[in-house]
């Protein structure tokens, strides 16, 4: 079977077995355009790879573990790693990947490349999608350039591929992957044309920067624009932006260099050569029979064209298409850096601060005015804290999946999540927490009197001195986890007999929390050492080393930001209770069921009535056993085996209630539930995916997490016995027939 | 005599072929109440028909049962779902009995036969949550032309129970 191919022997009508992509360079070639050398790789190969190596039941496996539809996009970028580690572990047929390094040693021993996919469908509609797949600049030698052709036929199933299949049509069972070898052309300037500006159909295009056109194509780079008159061929404007930096070749990458003063001051084209290269798209418009959107690069003063594909206007979906702002999340490791300082420097103090602030307001003694008025306050700073949560704290968490992506490709391991271990050096803010809280357990375990007061629930008259300033200490570092956002069913004043009641389950277990923290550190340090041998380099290696820190850090952060924000929602709930206690006189029981709105209306207008209050809704549990869950599938988490009755929890006053050796069933564990995960023999989630909250400390302390188990909390009930395989990601519910199955 | 050992030699061969042919099989283990509980799953056997592995997740129910009572059996067959079925299809019951067995040991010539049947399962075969286990055949029955049986005795049932 041969499956690659000089651009010149193939036919620019069979994109099915070369792809969108070869088969335009091919038309390219034959109207006269300058192009590159080429290689193109066949559908063929593809097949002939994911065929003979089990590779394409272990795809179908993964992306039918659950329906897409109910999949989060966390979920889907795990589905994309895992298959793309697949591919990377996974070694060519020895037939095949002589074929390919034949030719490739035959064109390209010594030149630099670019591997770009190509594929059958992306001449529709992957052309309204760009960047779906992969592409990768300046790869050299023949062992590398098969890794790359490798990770191109894995991007058929990025997760950015995943999010739009149904646009990409992609199918599962049959989509393939054509892939493109390019020389790379090292042009002084590169730029984009279009025969057609997207915004007005009267006119043409021209986008220019200094180096690569990748800084341009991701937005690194802000380019040049002219603006053409589309029939006469003229510029009509042009915009210059500050140009600072550009995109050059460097070692087996390109990396974002900062531009020499004289070429700043001066546009990479001149008026003549911008309407050179828009005449050259307008050709290629006719050659292709429809507007065209046309990569070049420029050497000396020719231009090589890149790629052509027919201009298409960039589709964002309808307004609750929320992919925009996923795919968004994709940053690149500047963006990272600059929202790192702009995270630890300015908005952790800021939270800090703030909270302490809000807490100096002693709200008993305000009158009812001003508690209404401090409350809507207090609402107000939550709101603001909540929206920099989804704007910086969330988008920062991608600087693990950037670093994980970069590990994975180093070092290819077994398991796709190793990286994780890497990233848990320094102590979560939740895992300290859980520390220090163990302090007050070892006292509570050394004063048996104290420990006897406590379970008879003399928590209000507590005489030592010790244990009350140990419990102040700690609700004031970390605030009391029972007063906050998550259920909010208790009164903050009532829940220190909740935070005593988990004392008492820890003080009566006899774990060690220290023993149960998950990992020797010796086997970090080594994964450590292990990748970082593999960048010997002195650029690479502190690249390598930049992103590692920054990847602790996200993770790091992920962890603190949800803290923090629960300080600033603590102070939140205490004002509300605060209102809901006075107006508790007024409304007798229906105070607790008004909104804060409600609430802070009320205290101000005595004569206010607010509407019927709105029933809790409790999530139905389903009533018919005679139909129920036996084994529910989700993602394996955190590896182990926990089995032990279930616990679902609704609401922090749930957390109450929890046992040692119970199982943790929750929608979502919010970083303020986590002092409870020490108790817990396993943990299931209906919110999915192996970097969320619940999954790192999951790991953290080595219990057996499934996440991603749709309906969990409804199909599993409190006191069903549940078995949580972290390995395989399996969750059975109900005994095993027989007491003595024994394992 | 001669006939006999062709016929015995057809025979094991055409099991041979349908047990390579088919990647799964429905295996039915008995509850500790007695219920017959039947699961579908994948398989592998070695040629000369004496083993026939499979791995299952441990908090299952096939896996209690036969810890409760390890005599198996297996059905393997090649139906198409259509009416032609009836004369064409084959089936083989398959009667034994089954084993964990250690996958770091010296078994690992069939963890490699299981593997090379279905190379997609290999994380789940190396799960520490899964179990790996051997059925040790006694007898096979293949049924074809719709109720033609024949008999295959690969070793004395009692000669097994004592394994």
């Amino acid at each position: 079977m041969k499956t690659t191919y000089l651009l010149s022997e193939i036919s620019h009508t069979a994109a099915k077995a070369f792809g969108g992509k070869a088969a335009a360079l091919r038309r390219l070639q034959e109207a006269g355009s300058r192009v590159p050398a080429t290689l193109c790789i066949s559908t063929d190969a593809y097949r002939h790879f994911i065929s003979q190596s089990g590779l394409k039941e272990k795809i179908q496996l993964e992306l039918h573990r659950k329906n897409f539809s109910d999949m989060r996009w966390e979920e889907i970028w795990d589905a994309a790693l895992r298959i793309r580690n697949l591919f990377l572990r996974q070694k060519m047929p020895e037939k095949l990947a002589r074929e390919i390094s034949n030719i490739v040693a035959e064109h390209f021993a010594e030149t630099s490349v670019v591997v770009r996919s190509s594929a059958p469908e992306e001449d529709a509609a992957a052309t309204s999608f760009a960047g779906l797949h992969e592409s990768f600049v300046n790869i050299r030698g023949i062992d590398p350039i098969l890794e790359h052709v490798k990770l191109v036929w894995a991007s058929l199933w990025s997760d950015r591929a995943l999010l739009y299949r149904q646009e990409l049509g992609l199918d599962i069972a049959r989509s393939t992957m054509a892939v493109v070898v390019q020389e790379l052309i090292a042009g002084e300037v590169s730029g984009v044309t279009f025969s057609v500006n997207p915004a007005d159909a009267a006119e043409g295009l021209v986008e220019a920067v200094y180096g690569l056109n990748q800084g341009l194509v991701d937005g690194a780079v802000e380019p040049d624009r002219w603006v053409l008159q589309r029939k006469e061929e003229i510029i009509k404007e042009h915009y210059a932006p500050k140009r600072e930096k550009f995109m050059a070749p460097q070692a087996n990458a390109v990396i974002l260099t900062d531009l020499p003063k004289n070429k700043s001051l001066q546009a990479p084209l001149t008026p003549e050569e911008a309407a050179e290269i828009y005449r050259k798209a307008k050709k290629l418009e006719e050659v292709f029979g429809k507007p065209q959107d046309v990569e070049w690069t420029k050497v000396g003063s020719d231009f090589f064209i890149l790629q052509s594909r027919p201009v298409t206007a960039r589709q964002d979906g309808a307004d609750d298409d929320r992919r925009g702002w996923y795919l968004s999340l994709h940053r690149s490791e500047d963006n990272l850096k600059k929202l790192r300082v702009k995270i630890e420097e300015v908005h952790f103090p800021a939270m800090i601060s703030e909270a302490a602030e809000l807490a100096k307001t002693e709200l008993q003694s305000l009158s009812d005015e001003a508690l209404s008025a401090e409350l809507e306050n207090r609402l107000l700073v939550k709101e603001k804290w909540t929206s920099v949560y989804w704007e910086d704290f969330i988008p920062f968490a991608h600087g693990m999946r950037l670093f994980g992506k970069l590990y994975n490709d180093t070092v290819s391991p077994a398991d796709p999540f190793q990286f994780v271990e890497l990233l848990s050096i320094t102590p979560l803010l939740s895992i300290n927490r859980n520390k220090a809280l163990q302090k007050i357990v070892v006292y509570v375990q050394h004063h048996l009197t104290l420990q006897q007061s406590l379970a008879n629930g003399e928590t209000g008259n507590i005489s030592n001195t010790e244990f009350n300033g140990l419990m102040d200490e700690f609700i004031g570092l970390y605030g009391d986890p029972f007063c906050t956002s998550y259920g909010s069913d208790k009164a903050c004043d009532l829940s220190r007999r909740e935070l005593i009641n988990i004392i008492l389950q820890m003080a009566g277990s006899t774990l060690n929390e220290g023993e149960k923290l998950n990992g020797p550190k010796a086997n970090k340090a080594a994964l450590e050492t292990a990748f970082l041998k593999r960048f010997a380099k002195g650029e690479n290696r502190a690249q390598a080393e930049g992103l590692l820190d920054l990847a602790r850090a996200s993770y790091k952060l992920r962890d603190d930001d949800n803290l923090l924000l629960g300080r600033i929602e603590e102070q939140f709930f205490l004002a509300l209770q605060e209102g809901k206690n006075r107006l508790g006189k007024r409304f007798s029981d229906s105070a607790d069921s008004l909104t804060e709105n409600e609430v802070i209306h009320c205290l101000v207008d005595k004569g206010y009535k607010p509407g019927p209050g709105k029933e809790r809704k409790l999530p139905t549990q389903k009533k018919n056993r005679l139909a129920k869950a036996r084994q529910l599938l989700g993602q394996p988490a955190g590896p182990g085996i926990g089995r032990g009755l279930a616990r679902i929890i609704g609401s922090t006053g749930d957390l109450g209630m929890f046992r040692k050796g119970e199982i943790l069933v929750c929608d979502a564990i919010d970083p303020n539930m986590t002092f409870i995960i020490p108790l817990a023999a396993g943990i299931i989630e209906r919110r999915g995916g192996m970097l969320i909250h619940g999954a790192i400390i999951a790991r953290e302390y080595g219990i057996a997490c499934v996440t991603g188990v749709p309906d969990a909390a409804t199909l599993i009930h409190t006191g069903d016995e549940v078995t949580v395989d972290g390995y395989l990601g399996i969750v059975t519910i109900g005994q095993s027939d027989t007491g003595s199955a024994g394992f | 005599m001669v006939n006999k050992m062709t016929d015995r030699k057809q025979l094991q061969e055409e099991i041979a072929e349908l047990l390579l042919s088919q990647k799964l099989a429905v295996l039915s283990s008995q509850t500790p109440e007695g219920s017959s509980y039947s699961s579908l799953i994948a398989f592998a056997a070695t040629g000369d028909l004496q083993q026939i592995v499979l791995a299952t997740p441990r908090a299952t129910r096939k896996f209690a049962n036969i810890k409760y009572n390890p005599k198996v059996s297996l059905l393997v067959d090649n139906r198409s779902n259509k009416e032609q079925d009836l004369h064409d299809a084959k089936a083989v019951t398959v009667m034994g009995i089954v084993d964990e067995i250690n996958l770091d040991a010296s078994q690992n010539d069939l963890a490699s036969l299981y593997l090379q049947k279905h190379p997609y399962l290999d994380d789940f075969l190396h799960s520490p949550s899964t179990a790996f286990l051997l059925i040790s055949v006694y007898r096979y029955y293949l049924v074809s032309h719709f109720q033609e049986v024949m008999e295959l005795h690969i070793r004395d049932e009692n000669d097994l129970s004592a394994l």
